[in-house]
């Protein structure tokens, strides 16, 4: 390998010495192939969920899929599912997109404060804010209480990319809207809100697949879901064509759902014309807005943040010192190494794909990264019934072990750690690269020595979104984790069900506690992202 | 600033990556260490019961368990997956469909006569191939402040009249659930569970779990739910803040809301353990086993010949439970009909 890259190095000294084009890089094909190579290995391994339901679909016969697939619990399912899905995202884009105008682009007191209050919920498992709210008001069930808490887990995720967009926006479009003569709210619904169209529309996405393949949250406030149905499937009978095929349906769902992302965000793209930089925009002056413009940041985290904080305060002030048993620390070990490895790896498995998207785009890899993204769309629940039929079926040995609970992580966090590698990637300029190739490195040295240096922070961004994933995965842990493995999050839910709420109090916390500087590094990087 | 920034992380992710190397071999080495001594028991018993039993178990034999916590039928689909390759060495249930199940594929090793003399013979199948290992009440609890004696239902079916429409609840798609219609099945056939399953699929609430079937009632939301007894024992005995407002109301008269359940525990043929899980399944029907049952906090019935149940629960011969064969009952065609009722 490293001989190769040699051989190539001293072919490729003059096509780089009289320059290529601006973008594309020395015309060296193979260090590109062994880099295509990896991305395609990494593809492949994340189409196996995908493959697996396909050939159990093929393997029952159409019959037997008819009858699983069509009959009327998963007609009630699906309904469930739309009127979640139509309920949560608009309400959590109206709540993001006020709050990041209100922290971005108003003179509101305090405005720092009420932007890490918006992303710190992120830092609170979802099945842990159902467990505060459940433990609060134990009525609390169905569509309405499940899209409520849904919405407040979630909203971060539109609020991040929606307010990093508001902080990018050159104000100079305003200015210009509104010396035409339209009224602030003109310029808001005319200018600014169609350039974070993007925005809007990645997070809104991002929610929407997380409502699907949430399982905790729902289980507790009790409304059913596909992923609740496949658990409670799986539950009855252990990967029988039955849950397969709900989770066919539900991969279904995820495909439409990253399809319509596609048809709403369009092919338009927003960019500067003019010279020089943008400005910082103005902040609007609230003036006696002010009152109600400080009560809705306040009043969200006093929900979002308040709630479970109050709520685990009391469990844990009524469970004492008892609460905190060995149990405690060894799901804690367990779960930092199993978030650690699992987030490294999956940032190495990203990178070959998130090098490719940036220095070599095409429509092969863009076939390939499709494949990347894809996979993280898809409950944990698919990827581990998946994981676990092929494991017990072809390569025994894995079965039940770290190994094969660390692929599902990564099929699952891939995309988290594609976006802080390729924004960084993308921000570590080719020519420092080339000039390197100029000064004799070889392609493969030049990508390690400069870009891979320069990518450092976003892999270290991309290792903490992914750990943070992993810290409060439920499913695939439960359904794959070797004999003997305990997280913070499966003791937690093994407790609440036996409705032990003091007991699994310390779980909660404990996970909260490894969240929180995991969610301020991620808030760090959407500022770095945004150029401050 | 900036390059002292990108060496932070270089050095972070660095870092990072050694850790998780370190960690993959550290787990690696326990995961060999889990192999090669003590056994692995595959529990769909409550966590907090499978635990106080393997600690007393481990305090007195040394030997080590390893315990995987799932559900009755999720563990035994699995065991028949794994086949001969099963890392589990012994299985324990809440029921007995899971165990048929298991048994029905040729896994388990007969269990050692001395054990098995430890169980009266209703307690156990006759082919000694499991044991009981404790048992459980259907019951019907519901909310003292709605309904009396009088209103309650003499017989589990007539909660398939459309009288009791959107007023009681059940834990369809858990394993306990799913051993009552099994038992409702042996005893009254297809056609009537189907007529069944399609009143509880109208007129139910479903809900996860036992627990939360007993809290709804204890918080007003429905006038009654089948769990089966312990769920109420339990919570009187701790804070009783999930069931002050419940009673309890015992079927009898050999209904099918009567029915007992066995829990079971087996050994698998697989095992390359089969000395220390023999002595687990006996420790577990010996008296000090069945102690556990008493004096714990579990509220299950005891088993064990001669072994005496917790005080405060109605004596197991009270309870004139239906004849049901537990090791028949058939937990595929269950889960089938369930499905097809539309409530898995």
């Amino acid at each position: 390998m490293l001989q190769d890259n040699r051989l190539l190095a001293s072919g490729n000294k003059t096509p780089v010495a009289s320059g290529a084009g601006p973008m594309v890089l020395p015309r060296g094909r193979m260090p590109h192939a062994s880099v295509v190579l990896l991305a395609s290995i990494v593809a492949i391994f994340s189409l196996v969920p995908l493959g697996f339901i396909a050939w159990v679909t093929y393997d029952v016969g159409w019959e037997t899929v008819k009858t699983l697939v069509i009959r009327p619990r998963v007609g009630e399912l699906l309904v469930n599912t739309v009127l979640l899905e139509s309920i949560t995202i608009p309400l959590s884009i109206v709540l993001a997109v006020t709050l990041a105008w209100l922290t971005e682009r108003t003179d509101i007191p305090l405005a720092r404060l009420w932007a890490w209050l918006a992303i710190a919920p992120l830092a609170v498992p979802a099945f842990v804010h159902s467990y505060a709210w459940v433990s609060l008001l134990p009525g609390m069930r169905g569509l309405q209480s499940g899209a409520f808490v849904s919405v407040l887990a979630y909203y971060p995720f539109l609020y991040l990319p929606v307010a990093a967009a508001l902080r990018r926006l050159d104000p100079a479009i305003e200015d210009a809207a509104a010396s035409l003569g339209l009224d602030p709210w003109r310029v808001f619904f005319r200018t600014i809100l169609p350039q974070l169209r993007l925005a809007i529309c990645g997070g809104s996405l991002l929610i929407a697949l997380h409502l699907l393949s949430e399982y905790g949250l729902f289980v507790m406030i009790r409304f059913d879901t596909f992923a609740t149905a496949i658990v409670d499937q799986f539950q009855s009978s252990y990967n029988s064509p039955a849950s397969n095929m709900l989770g066919g349906v539900l991969v279904g769902c995820c495909l439409f759902l990253l399809g319509l992302e596609i048809l709403l965000r369009g092919n338009e793209r927003y960019a500067r014309v003019g010279s020089g930089s943008a400005r910082p925009a103005d902040r609007r002056r609230l003036g006696w807005f002010v009152v109600p413009a400080v009560t809705l940041p306040i009043i969200l985290a006093v929900l979002a943040l308040g709630v479970p904080l109050i709520t685990l305060g009391r469990w844990l002030y009524l469970g004492g010192l008892g609460i905190w048993r060995i149990e405690v620390v060894s799901a804690f070990a367990q779960t930092i190494v199993l978030a650690i490895a699992g987030g490294v790896l999956a940032t190495v498995a990203a990178a070959p794909m998130a090098w490719l998207s940036v220095r070599a785009p095409g429509r092969f890899q863009r076939i390939l990264e499709a494949c990347h993204y894809y996979v993280g769309s898809l409950p944990g629940v698919v990827v581990a019934l998946a994981l676990i039929s092929i494991t017990v079926r072809l390569v025994l040995p894995l079965y039940q072990t770290f190994a094969t609970l660390l692929v599902a992580y990564v099929l699952l966090f891939l995309p988290r750690a594609m976006v802080g590698l390729r924004a960084s990637i993308a921000q570590a300029p080719v020519e420092l690269e080339r000039a390197a190739m100029g000064l004799g490195r070889t392609p493969g040295q030049a990508a390690r020595q400069i870009t891979m240096r320069l990518a450092a922070p976003g892999a270290a961004a991309s290792v903490a979104l992914a750990a943070l994933g992993i810290t409060n995965e439920l499913t695939a842990t439960l359904m794959l984790s070797p004999n003997g493995v305990d997280t913070l999050a499966t003791k937690f839910w093994s407790l609440t069900s036996e409705i032990d709420y003091v007991s699994a109090a310390p779980y909660a916390f404990m996970m909260v506690v490894l969240s929180l500087p995991l969610t301020l590094m991620l808030y760090a990087q959407s500022k770095r992202t945004a150029g401050q | 600033m900036k390059t002292a920034l990108n060496r932070l992380s270089g050095a972070l992710v660095l870092a990072a990556s050694l850790l998780s190397l370190l960690a993959a071999t550290a787990l690696a080495g326990s995961a060999n260490a889990q192999e090669s001594e003590g056994i692995v028991v595959y529990n769909a018993q409550h966590e907090s019961l499978g635990r106080e039993w393997i600690d007393v178990f481990t305090k007195e034999t040394g030997i080590k368990v390893t315990m995987r916590q799932g559900s009755d039928m999720q563990f035994a689909n699995q065991i028949i997956q794994e086949g001969d390759a099963s890392p589990a060495d012994v299985f324990l249930t809440e029921n007995s469909p899971a165990m048929s199940l298991v048994d029905g594929a040729g896994l388990f090793a007969p269990i050692e006569k001395d054990t098995l003399d430890q169980v009266p013979e209703q307690y156990r199948p006759a082919d000694g191939m499991w044991t009981g290992i404790a048992a459980r009440t259907t019951v019907f609890a519901y909310d003292k402040t709605k309904l009396t004696e009088d209103k309650l239902p003499k017989s589990m079916l007539e909660l398939q009249d459309p009288a009791w429409k959107g007023r009681w609840g059940a834990a369809p798609a858990g394993a306990d659930f799913q051993a009552i219609v099994a038992a409702f099945l042996q005893l009254k056939g297809e056609d009537a569970t189907k007529a069944w399953l399609k009143g509880l699929k109208d007129n139910a609430t479903p809900y996860k779990g036992n627990s939360v079937a007993m809290k709804a009632v204890n918080a007003g939301e429905v006038e009654g739910a089948i769990i089966y007894h312990y769920y109420w024992f339990g919570d009187q005995a701790k804070t009783g803040e999930n069931s002050k407002n419940v009673g309890l109301h015992y079927f009898k008269n050999q209904d099918p809301g009567a029915f007992v359940s066995v829990s079971g525990g087996g050994i698998l043929k697989s095992t390359q353990h089969m000395k220390e899980a023999q002595t687990f399944i006996k420790y577990l029907t010996s008296k000090a086993g069945q102690a556990v049952l008493k004096d714990g906090d579990s509220f299950e019935y005891a088993v064990g010949k001669d072994a005496a149940s917790n005080d405060k629960l109605v004596p197991l011969a009270d309870l004139n439970a239906p004849k049901v064969e537990a090791s028949t009952l058939d937990s595929k065609k269950v889960v089938e009909l369930m499905t097809a009722a539309g409530l898995i």
